[in-house]
């Protein structure tokens, strides 16, 4: 029993953190989101460094590595707020790696590892989804219906319309196609979006870690009644939730992501529970961190906001906790049957 | 990272296991009160501790197996798994060795681990006292030097196991001009002698788990201190820190039990498929979940750096307010069962309301959080 990275993933971890800082610093983010741009110049970066791949069959182009390392990089570029269409691509990629035929992965898997083709995914129902993180730019575009099928369609074979989401640090589309439009992904659509859900919540773990990050820095720094708000309860034990809320969600990301390498039985209920935890976590520590940092957090001149923004899309994104938790209940009422005791081991 | 157990783990677990199986605990007595109750932990300790299983966290010199902090937590997770009884001194296996291996002399070692060990001799632990709860340091009871003894006075609260105690561990004021975290002593007080007056307390669930102490120049010789005058404080946070180590595995698995329970009789009845219900239950799912985790993490942490991380303080707070919520959410699951005195379901409800106060208050495990984890700085109170 190890809950531990190993030092390859702590080098992934610490490459990724230095190589943000330098590159998505808050002023960067701000500037592109103010004008509604990706960052092109990090996403070559990126893709040259063999990113988008990383948890891509070495045969298909990509790394090879597991989503444990995947969703690293997921946790560190939600953290940055990066402005790159890293979490849909990579979305697409593995749904696609798991569901799609030898043909659909060759088709589309080594462009998606070089970074030279962008994908998206998205939960539809009739033929459309309202709401395409990503699919502005997308080459390939993954919609899943409730049934558990799936479609990768070309922007070519589906109507796509630009939207502007609250979160302009990412591009956003309404689509809509023909039931029958673009190829139809047949193999493991289920674990592909498992591992999906296990991203997004890593890249909320991410937001979290990085809103209680500025909240703390504030909250030491700013006065009132003569001593750092920080020192009052009401707020220490705010920013107490906030880590408890963040550590929990964590938690069960680092399980899940676990789960999908080791144990793909097990990733079901883990992705299901991982991803209500960082729904979860993060709306409440997001909204904390505006609250903590008082009038100045309602600005747009503060930086809470855009992680605020971030963390209301992640958490819809594929299902929101109330969702999630459904599932979860399901396999609860499906164990109870079988009166079988859930153990870790 | 890697969530399963090694093959040394795993037999670890696996000859628990066996030894449970082919040493059931004889039933829970009906009859005869708390002296019968008592008995029959007694009598179970006495069969653990025969078979090598008492406390198999502590050292092999001492009576354990050494296990390590991983094996530690199967043996928790597995005594509370099987339901067996609690051991009857569980106080002396957690707090009361564990203190003595770290500050007692080799005298004091000799003396009173085994007995520990095998439950001849019960340990109870007088900290609180009725002005210094979450302010532990703040206590009154004094003691004070007389020859080769030291004669105590004062007043103890929430002393469970008090009235089968032979043994307290007992932290009083023995310089009163010293700061208030340096004048306190750490002592082993006897306590069958007339002095010591123990007084239970009745609970909300109406049984008397914890007591009062009066003690009235009780006496205590000097060989009796435990790592010297003047040191209590730091002898004290030992025993506080081993509080939440162990434990916390059993009452983890403890919640699951609960909840696997809940799950079942609100399947039986057809509640998993109202909606709110289920919410509230997978819910409930994921915190008992979040717990494990949290506390599978936090292992690694002392296993890795020789320390825990925040999980501890964390575990101790998600897990307590999960139990009230799930002992709860009963009430409405169960109906009116789980408000009829007597009931499991009842008595869980009730006993829930103590969690998020013993062993350190939610409030006083935020404060904990916020200045030690997050380094804010610390509210300035009243000297």
């Amino acid at each position: 029993m190890d809950f531990g990275l190993t030092d390859d993933q702590r080098d992934i971890k610490r490459t990724a953190r230095e190589l943000l800082g330098e590159r998505s610093r808050p002023e960067r983010v701000r500037e592109l989101a103010e004008t509604g741009r990706t960052d092109e110049a990090l996403w070559r970066e990126l893709s040259d460094l063999g990113w988008p791949g990383i948890a891509v069959a070495e045969e298909h182009g990509g790394l090879g590595l597991g989503c444990l390392e995947l969703t690293i990089l997921c946790e560190e570029l939600g953290r940055a707020l990066a402005a790159v269409p890293f979490l849909p691509t990579t979305m697409a990629a593995g749904l696609i790696e798991l569901a799609g035929s030898p043909r659909q992965r060759e088709r589309w898997l080594p462009g998606f590892a070089r970074g030279e083709l962008t994908g998206a995914l998205a939960a539809a129902e009739d033929g459309g989804a309202e709401l395409v993180i990503g699919g502005a730019d997308a080459d390939v575009i993954v919609l899943v219906y409730e049934d558990r099928t799936a479609r990768a369609l070309t922007p070519a074979e589906c109507e796509l319309v630009p939207i502007a989401s609250i979160d302009p640090t990412r591009s956003a589309a309404r689509v809509s196609a023909s039931l029958d439009a673009g190829e139809e992904l047949a193999d493991d659509v289920a674990g592909g979006v498992d591992r999906a859900l296990v991203a997004i919540s890593s890249e909320l773990v991410g937001v979290c870690d990085r809103a209680l990050e500025l909240t703390l820095a504030y909250v030491k720094e700013r006065r009132q009644f003569g001593v750092p708000v920080g020192s009052f309860q009401a707020v220490s034990h705010r920013c107490a939730q906030m880590l408890l809320d963040t550590e929990k969600a964590r938690a069960n990301t680092a399980f899940a992501a676990w789960a999908a390498d080791a144990d793909p039985e097990r990733l079901a209920e883990a992705a299901a529970m991982a991803k209500a935890a960082a729904s979860d976590a993060g709306r409440e520590v997001t909204a904390s961190a505006i609250q903590a940092h008082g009038g100045i957090g309602f600005t747009w001149e503060a930086d809470v906001h855009w992680l605020y923004k971030r963390a209301q899309l992640d958490a819809a994104l594929l299902g929101s906790a109330p969702r999630q938790r459904a599932r979860v209940a399901t396999i609860l009422t499906e164990r109870a049957a079988r009166l079988a005791v859930p153990q870790l081991q | 990272m890697d969530l399963t157990f090694s093959e040394q783990e795993t037999s670890f677990r696996d000859e628990l296991r066996d030894w449970l199986a082919e040493n059931p605990p004889v039933p829970r007595p009906v009859e005869g009160g708390e002296d019968a109750q008592l008995a029959w932990r007694r009598d179970w300790q006495r069969r653990l501790y025969e078979g090598g299983w008492a406390a198999p966290h502590w050292p092999v010199e001492y009576g354990g197996r050494g296990a390590t902090p991983t094996e530690s937590a199967i043996y928790f997770e597995e005594i509370g798994r099987a339901r067996v009884p609690m051991a009857a001194n569980i106080l002396g296996l957690l707090l009361g060795g564990p203190t003595l291996m770290a500050w007692g002399t080799p005298e004091q070692k000799e003396r009173y681990l085994e007995p520990i060990l095998s439950a001849e001799e019960i340990w109870c632990q007088g900290f609180s006292e009725p002005d210094a709860g979450s302010d532990l340091a703040s206590l009154k009871t004094r003691a004070v030097k007389r020859g080769e003894e030291w004669v105590v006075s004062g007043q103890k609260v929430w002393t469970s196991a008090a009235q089968h105690a032979k043994w307290c561990m007992l932290v009083a004021r023995t310089d009163v001009d010293a700061e208030k975290h340096k004048g306190l002593t750490y002592f082993l007080m006897d306590m069958e002698q007339d002095a010591v007056q123990v007084r239970p307390l009745r609970q909300i669930t109406g049984e008397a788990e914890f007591n009062e102490l009066f003690i009235e120049e009780a006496t205590i010789p000097d060989a009796n201190v435990v790592g010297g005058a003047g040191n209590g404080w730091k002898v004290a946070l030992t025993t506080l820190m081993n509080e939440r180590a162990g434990l916390g595995f059993a009452l983890q698995i403890r919640l699951r039990q609960l909840l696997d329970d809940l799950i079942a009789i609100a399947a039986e009845r057809g509640l998993m498929a109202d909606p709110l219900h289920a919410d509230s239950l997978a819910e409930l799912h994921v915190r008992c979940e979040s717990i494990r985790l949290l506390a599978w993490k936090g292992l690694t942490d002392v296993e890795r750096y020789g320390q825990p991380g925040p999980e501890g303080s964390l575990v101790k707070w998600l897990w307590s307010e999960t139990n009230q919520r799930l002992t709860q959410l009963a009430v409405d699951i169960v109906g009116p069962e789980a408000m009829t005195g007597g009931t499991s379901w009842s008595y869980e409800l009730l006993r829930a309301r103590g969690n998020t106060i013993e062993g350190g208050t939610t409030e006083v495990l935020k404060n904990i959080v916020a200045e030690r984890v997050l380094g804010l700085p610390r509210l300035k109170a009243a000297a």
